[in-house]
């Protein structure tokens, strides 16, 4: 059984700009829950909170507390590099390191915690078949992770991610940049590691939305507008501007 | 008439025409100094000439192996001066976001880069040539390293800002620390980069002539002391040159014609490491 | 197999191996500002004796003389002063002409090699501009140039005497060709940096390339190309060796570009090892001293105007 999470009261900023408010969001452990909403809504910098990486960026910064099991990330004391190893992160474009191998890119995250030789190979190897890559390139290993078509760069990047046995997978429109092919490898995968992992997926696109998550968040100029069910989402939702989006009335 | 098209299309046509000129105006030195540094240095080369001392004054032959020693060794001090420095310094402009200080740093470097190599000798003249009680390799390599420092940094930092973001992100999200990130992953994605920038540097320095004049000096016999003062090609081609004997005037010229060489290749070889990935 | 780090540990490995990797590289950073303040320092402490015996008439006499210990800096302010703007004036028009055809006309097969070539004139040491400079331009200049100069311009002040080669003009030559490098490679990055808009809307008016060039260009780069004007001046000032081995080393002013002169970074690289006292020794430090002073201010402008205009992008590759 992996750990949920629950955000509250988190607002962020870009200087002077905030660009999220009070945002109160519950994450069921071993659900798929999609954050949604037109560009500039906040959603890629709301899953960044999630693992403290929005603070990276000069003049950046966040208030309220969000919690991973009983523990607040935003605590004072909390490290954020210990935090990261045990949230994943998926980005947007692929983004697999260069000068790394196949095998290294998946096991770079294992280096970092000094696994030894014997159980690199074996984790590499089950996080590479998690994220249905194994069977493409279990014999070309020591290629360079760059030389892979778009689609398998971004299961690398997961398998990169799962390696380290995260207990929250974020993904940040983990499909945008991969043609339809890609896209579905990807959401099948989604559907397969909910049994693992807690996902919190972002994503544009609402017909994704509907196929993957339990659970979706409606996102809207730095507010979470509606929250719930998928299915209730799509079909009945509470708030107008819910409504509207989904109909494609705007955004 | 003047304003008339046909006088202002052969306006553009004469203006066109001096651009050209300038290119090749340009060009005629270079391939002049190329030509005659290999067909006056040409007969100077021969197994012996790299593997053979200077003869004493008034005797012919002889050759330049402890410059090309001295060359080599000061190159050597240099690099382990100027590029761990100049490293250290370019990670920190381009990945500590260092604000006012870093501007400060930044445009220092820049305005480094012009001193006078011989003002940076007579500096390290009376550091170190004074306080140790006189020339020596070490002074020399630390003139030559000093001059390496802005180069260095100043191509780290651009390589190091070359390094797409998200890459340093997908590390940090890891749980990778900032340092491993910069070492592990956005360092080695810059390499190729850094590599031209530490070749062209070591480049300029293996021409440099004037802060080793007070320096290093220069050495008539083999030495690799560090303490010692000690020949260097660029020094010898000095002393050769203005020298009145004919034969030291073609030495100075083959010993050009070896300089040269060397330059051009580690420039040559610079540029395809940088391009190798079609950057 | 799982790994499970504890989240909460106050002053964590991490924060301490990421400030400790930041305090190392800030410590270097620090000792560059340190490096050029003891630079600064060390040429003011040299030059200490000097400075306190001659006062200002250091830079206004034009006796230096190591065996009666007078020393008056002028003719090397003279000679560097001339043969650098010599330079400039040659190499300016050359330099713009390159970029400009570089930019706006060379074809893009063209601009790699063109570059990397003119570059190259870079590469070349000093040491073997000297030599060439000293065995073929010179002769070249005794044989050639000067007959016709004052064949033609010989009434001027500028081309009067012997021809002997060596002298001013040849420094003047040499420093030319070897500040066209710089001074176009930023002259390039300058005008490039000129937004297409500007170019479309001087071809909108008709303008012929020629036109466009001097309606949209030139205009519009004109702080960026002074900072490679200073920037190319600097370099000229502080040139040693080439000078040294063409400029003719004698330290008296003429008004000829046929007479032999002298340069400031000449006379140290010459005489620094040589000087036998403390007080000749201090005069070239003063003289070391003034030359990174304005070596310092020049690339402090040219820096200043470069930034300005396109952010610290032109002028950072040479």
């Amino acid at each position: 059984m992996a750990q949920g999470m629950e955000i509250r009261n988190l607002s962020a900023w870009y200087g002077s700009q905030q660009v999220l408010k009070e945002i109160n969001l519950p994450v069921s452990p071993n659900q798929v829950t999609a954050i949604i909403g037109p560009s500039g809504c906040g959603k890629s910098t709301f899953v960044r909170t999630l693992n403290r990486l929005h603070e990276i960026i000069p003049g950046a910064r966040v208030s309220g507390q969000v919690f991973l099991g009983e523990v607040d990330l935003y605590a004072p004391g909390v490290d954020p590099v210990s935090i990261r190893r045990r949230i994943g992160m998926v980005f947007q474009k692929p983004n697999p390191f260069p000068t790394m191998s196949i095998f290294e890119n998946a096991a770079a995250g294992l280096r970092l915690n000094g696994v030894d030789k014997r159980r690199l190979a074996e984790q590499v190897e089950k996080s590479l078949k998690l994220a249905a890559l194994w069977d493409e390139v279990s014999n070309r290993l020591g290629q360079s992770g760059a030389a892979l078509s778009g689609g398998q760069q971004q299961r690398l990047c997961l398998a990169r991610a799962l390696a380290v046995s995260p207990e929250i997978l974020l993904m940040d429109e983990p499909a945008s940049a991969l043609d339809p092919a890609a896209t579905l490898k990807i959401e099948d995968l989604i559907r397969e590691l909910k049994k693992e992992y807690t996902i919190i997926v972002v994503t544009h696109n609402m017909q994704q939305a509907a196929r993957v998550a339990d659970q979706t968040a409606f996102f809207l100029n730095g507010e979470l507008v509606e929250y719930g069910p998928s299915s209730e989402i799509f079909t009945r939702p509470k708030d107008r501007r819910t409504e509207d989006y989904i109909t494609g009335r705007f955004g | 008439m003047l304003h008339s098209y046909p006088f202002r299309k052969l306006l553009n046509r004469a203006v066109t025409v001096l651009m050209l000129l300038a290119v090749v105006l340009a060009l005629i030195p270079l391939f002049s100094i190329l030509w005659h540094t290999f067909e006056r240095g040409w007969p100077a080369i021969s197994p012996t000439f790299f593997t053979h001392l200077p003869k004493p004054v008034g005797e012919t032959g002889g050759g330049i192996a402890n410059a090309l020693a001295g060359t080599g060794l000061l190159i050597l001090l240099a690099s382990s001066i100027g590029v761990p420095f100049g490293l250290l310094v370019g990670i920190y402009l381009a990945e500590f976001n260092p604000g006012g200080l870093g501007t400060v740093v930044r445009f220092l470097n820049d305005v480094l880069t012009g001193i006078p190599s011989i003002v940076t000798g007579m500096f390290v003249y009376s550091l170190l040539v004074l306080t140790m009680g006189g020339f020596s390799a070490l002074a020399g390599g630390v003139a030559l390293g000093l001059i390496m420092i802005p180069t260095v940094t100043r191509s780290t930092e651009e390589m190091l800002k070359m390094v797409p973001t998200s890459l340093r992100e997908a590390s940090l999200a890891l749980g990778a620390t900032k340092t491993q990130t910069i070492l592990r992953v956005v360092l080695p994605a810059a390499i190729p980069g850094i590599l031209t920038g530490i070749m062209l540097a070591v480049a300029r320095v293996a021409g440099e002539t004037a802060p080793l004049l007070f320096t290093a000096f220069g050495n008539r016999f083999w030495s690799l002391r560090l303490d010692q003062p000690i020949a260097a090609l660029p020094l010898q081609i000095f002393t050769y040159a203005i020298s009145p004997y004919r034969d030291w005037q073609t030495q100075a010229w083959g010993a050009a014609l070896v300089l040269v060489t060397l330059v051009l290749v580690l420039n040559i070889v610079a540029r395809l490491v940088f391009h190798r990935d079609g950057r | 197999m799982t790994i499970r780090p504890n989240l909460i540990r106050p002053q964590s490995s991490h924060q301490w191996q990421d400030q400790s990797f930041r305090l190392l590289t800030l410590v270097f950073a620090l000792a560059m500002l340190g490096l050029v303040g003891l630079m600064v320092l060390e040429l003011l402490q040299g030059s200490w004796l000097s400075l306190l015996r001659f006062g200002w008439s250091f830079l206004t006499d034009a006796d230096w003389d190591p065996v009666f210990e007078n020393f008056g800096a002028l003719p090397f302010l003279y000679g560097t002063l001339i043969s650098s703007l010599l330079a400039l004036s040659i190499a300016l028009p050359v330099s713009l002409g390159i970029a400009l055809f570089l930019t706006e006309i060379a074809p893009q097969w063209l601009y790699r090699p063109i570059s990397f070539v003119v570059e190259l004139l870079a590469a070349i040491p000093s040491v073997v501009y000297g030599l060439w400079g000293l065995f073929v331009l010179a002769p070249w200049v005794r044989t050639h140039l000067q007959p016709v100069l004052s064949r033609f311009f010989g009434y001027l002040p500028f081309f009067q005497g012997p021809a002997l080669g060596v002298g001013m003009l040849s420094a003047g030559l040499i420093l030319a060709v070897m500040i066209t490098p710089i001074v176009t490679a930023i002259s390039r990055e300058v005008i490039m940096a000129v937004p297409t808009s500007q170019r479309e809307a001087a071809l909108a008016l008709g303008a012929t390339r020629w036109e466009m060039i001097r309606l949209a260009i030139l205009p519009y780069a004109r702080s960026g190309l002074l900072g490679a004007v200073l920037l190319g001046l600097g370099r000229a000032l502080g040139e040693t060796m080439a000078v040294t081995m063409v400029i003719g080393n004698r330290p008296e002013i003429a008004i000829s570009l046929f007479a032999p002169g002298y340069s400031m970074a000449s006379v140290i690289a010459n005489e620094f090892s040589e000087a036998t006292y403390a007080l000749y020794l201090s005069a070239l430090m003063e003289i070391g001293l003034l030359l990174f002073g304005v070596t310092m201010l020049l690339n402090f402008l040219a820096r200043l105007m470069l930034w300005r205009l396109t952010g610290a992008v032109a002028g950072t590759r040479e």
